[in-house]
């Protein structure tokens, strides 16, 4: 099978990495860099479980050819977590209790990060548009939008809403 | 067979004053490593040399085997095993009475999408080259798509050495005198209903790794919700002594009964690794999670109630014919639990039923989420409100009028303890405003209500014995941890964080002070798994059993080391302290020392087993548990007159669950509960194309964007409320969550269609266009009266 030598940075590092031609990113980053956070839920874009950013911008990874990312940036669930321990949105998800099976989640955590960065002043309306290419089977979504919403309450620089602090501090 | 009782109840109260972890609102333990991407599920395991599995599987719905010829695919350089069903011909069954599975087929396919063959190779590509290259040469036979054909013809029957030609199982169970109770009612209702038939679709699908050690032991790790199942199994299949295998479930991607019978893909994962010598993984695809199936079972249902003028219920009369598809599954239990899960919250002097399972040529139907009892709930629920109607009673007081009663027995024989149904009607009725709306909303808007009851782990043992349903082991170490070893199956409702909050309350931990290893059968002691709603209430009293063992040894020894008697030792939040003097403490790891010291190397041992439960017949265990969870539910409809659509902005679900252990978990298992029941109202429909041709019985959706689960978009807004009823039974009182807020979601639906728009529908899925003939029928009805 032809194959090809990649070049892209991968959670801040500049990885170089072989794989077949025909290879999506979503395979790349599971199968030869070892991250299996990104999920596949169906390979063929229909659930979001395999949803990463690619320079910031949230993908469907199962539908993006690993060669369209050639020097560009990518960022795995695995990646939002820094120094300071996990990103503000991963907080909130594990706070509001919207993991259940979580197979969905991390796909469903990169799209609710883009929205957070692009409109901390979300309502509940943009957040059900921003993730309704994100399925979830488990939670009936309740959780989620609570999650988000506080995550969107930190970004705003204000505190969580009363059930979510209970949990918080928990 | 006499099974033991183990059933220590540990009472309803706070060891230690007041709950210091029950019922509050934490975090799961186990779900950073889910939001961090840290968390391994099946396909996240890579092992060197690994190979990939394919399987072949039956183009045609029922056709003969005549020859396979697997030369070919063998010779594909990189492939490295080939498994056809005559290397695993032994017959099993998840139910041990009806064994008509093999690992593969043997002789006969039944249905499109029936394993064949299975490869490994290098990787999947090469795997699948090498699947092409197999040959079959099949006979194909006639394909029974219809369950009416089914109960007529069996020539040539699906199972051929199945005595009872097409029919799976038979089941007629009558309690009391029916029809004459019938004859004096003052209404009877009679209609036909359908439930169409769906799937899981867990997000995640199945997925295997086998891996044999060099002296002769097998691993599997599965995407299984029953590891103690596949364990069996897998032994029995491959005859190997049950001691040689080992099964891990690793995390979990969703299941609802989907991941509950054994696969043909676990078998061929361990097969294959044992032929190649290597490690084999075996990943089904979305399409093939679709064939897989073991969905929700189509029922066309026939009920009759009555009732007095007082809107007392005389009687339910129910003749039920259930698809089952190609293998029995579960079905023995699930054509059982067609009669016998209906028998609350409402009191019925007499009932009876006829199930009759019959096989058909089409993906096999099995457990899901509220197994057997949602499709005769979505009757029974709409047949309450019709006779309420008729007699002009508000539909909620009508169930008021009927509801049973606390610590009674049904009219089938099951003993049913506590009982919030009442709280929960007032719940919804509230929460949801229904007095200013029944009746008064706008035209093509309407609210309606259903109640609903469900099992809390079942009595019946799906393979008879006389060892504990449940087993838990807690260590505790002079680190001041607490383990507790579980063959539990968490499969996202959080059994993980329900284990470690009960060992925690006992002990007087904080959560983070125990650590959970779950569902690993060298490890952890059996736990039947995740199925039947069973977890909370008999792992859970089992996990108390060893927690409180476990506090007498540390209340013990502190009461020795501050002089007072070990009664008056309390333990909470990581302190040991005087009940007296709260400031004589010392931290619970001080504690564990002092115990450890006194007893040496502390560990205990925990059990569960049912107590004697369910009528004195033929299946009266099936179905009988300890606990009675109970659900009413509040669905709001809009209609469009002009399309036919129907919209549900907002469902109001209040469920009795006893004592809410983690009240976050509970509110996520009745959210998605019902966001699953609603789906089967109008969305989803697992259904098969039914001409005669080359594509008959071909699942005609499988992918998640044809079989359209919900998205954000379409999920109503859901609003959860808890009624605790503290439970005898149940640990501190608890009862199920995870199942029995399903089954409210599609009748309230249809009872609000009433309300809307004056049709009763009684065949899912309410698609437009029968909406709209539903409404044309009406005008035309109204036409000709006036
Ligand atoms: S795996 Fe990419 S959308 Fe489902
Ligand atoms: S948490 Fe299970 S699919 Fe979303």
């Amino acid at each position: 099978m032809p194959s090809r030598l990649l070049h892209f940075r991968l959670n801040g590092d500049d990885v170089e990495i072989a794989a077949p031609d025909h290879w999506t990113l979503l395979e790349v980053v599971r199968y030869r860099a070892g991250l299996t956070g990104s999920k596949q839920g169906c390979d063929k874009g229909d659930c979001g479980a395999c949803t990463l950013h690619v320079d910031g911008r949230a993908v469907l990874s199962c539908l993006t050819l690993a060669a369209d990312v050639e020097g560009r940036a990518v960022t795995t669930i695995e990646g939002l977590v820094g120094p300071g321990g996990p990103d503000v949105v991963q907080d909130c998800f594990d706070a509001a209790g919207a993991l259940q099976c979580g197979f969905c989640q991390p796909g469903m955590m990169m799209a609710a990060r883009q929205l957070v960065t692009e409109n901390p002043d979300a309502t509940r309306d943009d957040i059900k548009a921003a993730l309704a290419s994100n399925l979830c089977r488990c939670t009936g979504y309740t959780k989620i939008y609570e999650a988000v919403e506080n995550a969107c309450r930190r970004a705003r620089g204000e505190a969580d809403a009363p059930a979510t602090a209970e949990r918080a501090a928990s | 067979m006499e099974r033991k009782s183990i059933n220590r109840t540990h009472g309803p109260d706070a060891p230690h004053g007041e709950f210091h972890r029950v019922g509050k609102r934490a975090r799961k333990v186990d779900s950073m490593a889910v939001a961090t991407g840290q968390a391994v599920y099946t396909d996240d395991i890579a092992l060197p040399g690994m190979l990939h599995g394919k399987i072949l599987r039956s183009p045609h719905a029922h056709a003969r085997i005549r020859s396979i010829d697997t030369s070919r695919a063998e010779a594909l350089p990189g492939v490295h095993a080939v498994v056809v069903g005559t290397e695993m011909p032994e017959r099993y069954g998840v139910i041990p009475w009806t064994p008509d599975e093999t690992a593969l087929a043997v002789d006969k396919v039944r249905f499109i999408g029936d394993e064949v063959a299975a490869v490994a190779a290098v990787d999947e590509d090469t795997a699948n080259a090498a699947l092409r290259l197999i040959d079959v040469d099949y006979e194909v036979l006639h394909a029974y798509l219809d369950p009416h054909e089914s109960l007529e013809k069996h020539d040539p029957a699906i199972h051929e050495d199945n005595k009872k030609g097409n029919v799976s199982k038979h089941v007629l169970l009558e309690f009391g005198e029916v029809d004459a109770a019938l004859e004096a009612s003052e209404v009877v209702v009679e209609d036909d209903y359908v439930f169409h038939g769906t799937a899981h679709a867990p997000i995640e699908p199945h997925c295997a790794v086998a891996r044999w050690s060099g002296d002769g032991v097998l691993t599997l790790w599965s995407s299984t919700q029953i590891p103690h199942y596949v364990h069996r199994l897998l032994a029995k299949v491959l005859e190997v002594p049950a001691h040689r295998v080992r099964i891990v479930q690793p995390y979990l991607g969703g299941a609802f009964g989907g991941k509950s019978d054994p696969f043909g893909h676990e078998f061929c994962a361990a097969l294959l690794a044992r032929k190649a010598g290597r490690p084999v993984k075996l990943l089904l695809t979305r399409e093939e999670t679709f064939y897989t199936h073991r969905g929700r079972h189509p029922m066309e249902m026939r009920f009759r109630s009555g009732c007095d003028a007082d809107g007392k219920i005389t009687a339910v009369d129910s003749r039920i014919l259930i698809d089952g598809g190609s293998y029995s599954s579960f079905g023995l239990v699930t054509t059982y639990y067609s009669g016998q899960l209906l028998c609350g919250p409402s009191h019925f002097p007499t009932y009876r039923f006829d199930s009759t399972r019959v096989f058909t040529n089409k993906p096999p139907c099995g457990p899901k989420r509220g197994h057997g009892s949602v499709q005769p709930r979505f009757a029974l629920e709409i047949q309450l409100d019709r006779m309420a109607t008729q007699l002009g009673i508000d539909p909620i007081d009508f169930r008021r009028r009927n509801w049973q009663g606390e610590n009674v027995t049904t009219v089938n024989g099951q003993t049913v303890t506590s009982n919030g149904f009442l709280q929960c009607l007032d719940a919804v009725e509230r929460a949801s405003g229904w007095k200013d709306k029944r009746g008064k909303l706008p035209p093509y808007r309407g609210i309606g209500i259903a109640g609903s009851m469900y099992i809390s782990g079942t009595n019946y043992c799906v393979y008879p014995n006389d060892m504990p349903q449940a087993g838990i082991l807690v260590k505790l170490d002079r680190s001041g941890l607490a383990t507790v070893f579980t063959g539990t199956s968490d499969i996202g409702q959080g059994c993980t964080s329900v284990m470690a909050t009960l060992v925690a309350e006992e002990l007087g931990l904080r959560l983070d002070q125990v650590r959970v290893v779950a569902a690993d059968s060298d490890l952890c002691p059996v736990d039947l798994g995740a199925y039947s709603s069973r977890i909370t209430l008999m792992a859970g009293n089992a996990a108390v059993d060893a927690g409180r063992k476990l506090r007498k040894q540390v209340q013990d020894a502190v009461g020795e080391k501050l002089g007072i008697p070990a009664g008056q030792v309390m333990l909470a939040d990581g302190y040991a302290f005087d009940r007296e003097d709260g400031d004589r403490r010392l931290t619970t790891q001080e504690a564990f020392q002092l115990a450890e010291a006194k007893f040496e190397t502390l560990s205990a041992s925990g059990s569960y087993n049912t107590p004697e439960r369910g009528g004195d017949y033929r299946g009266g265990t099936i179905g009988a548990s300890p606990a009675y969870s109970f659900t009413a539910h509040v669905a709001e409809v809009e209609v469009d007159p002009e399309t036919g659509e129907i919209h549900v902005p907002k469902l109001w679900i209040a469920h009795d669950c006893g004592r809410a252990i983690s009240p976050v978990q509970v509110e996520g298992q009745i959210e998605g509960s019902t966001y699953m029941g609603v789906a089967e109202v109008a969305l989803e429909h697992h259904e098969v194309y039914g001409d005669v041709g080359a594509e008959a019985g071909l699942h005609k959706r499988p992918s998640l964007l044809e079989y359209t689960i919900p998205t954000t978009l379409d999920t109503p807004e859901l609003e959860a409320l808890i009624v605790e009823s503290i439970d005898p039974e149940g640990p501190y009182g608890a009862k199920e969550a995870g199942e029995g807020p399903l089954h409210g979601s599609l009748p309230a639906v249809a009872n609000a269609l009433y309300d809307a728009c004056g049709i009763w529908m009684t065949k899912l899925p309410f698609t437009p266009g029968r909406v709209l003939a539903a409404l044309r029928e009406k005008r035309t009805a109204e036409a000709g009266v006036s």
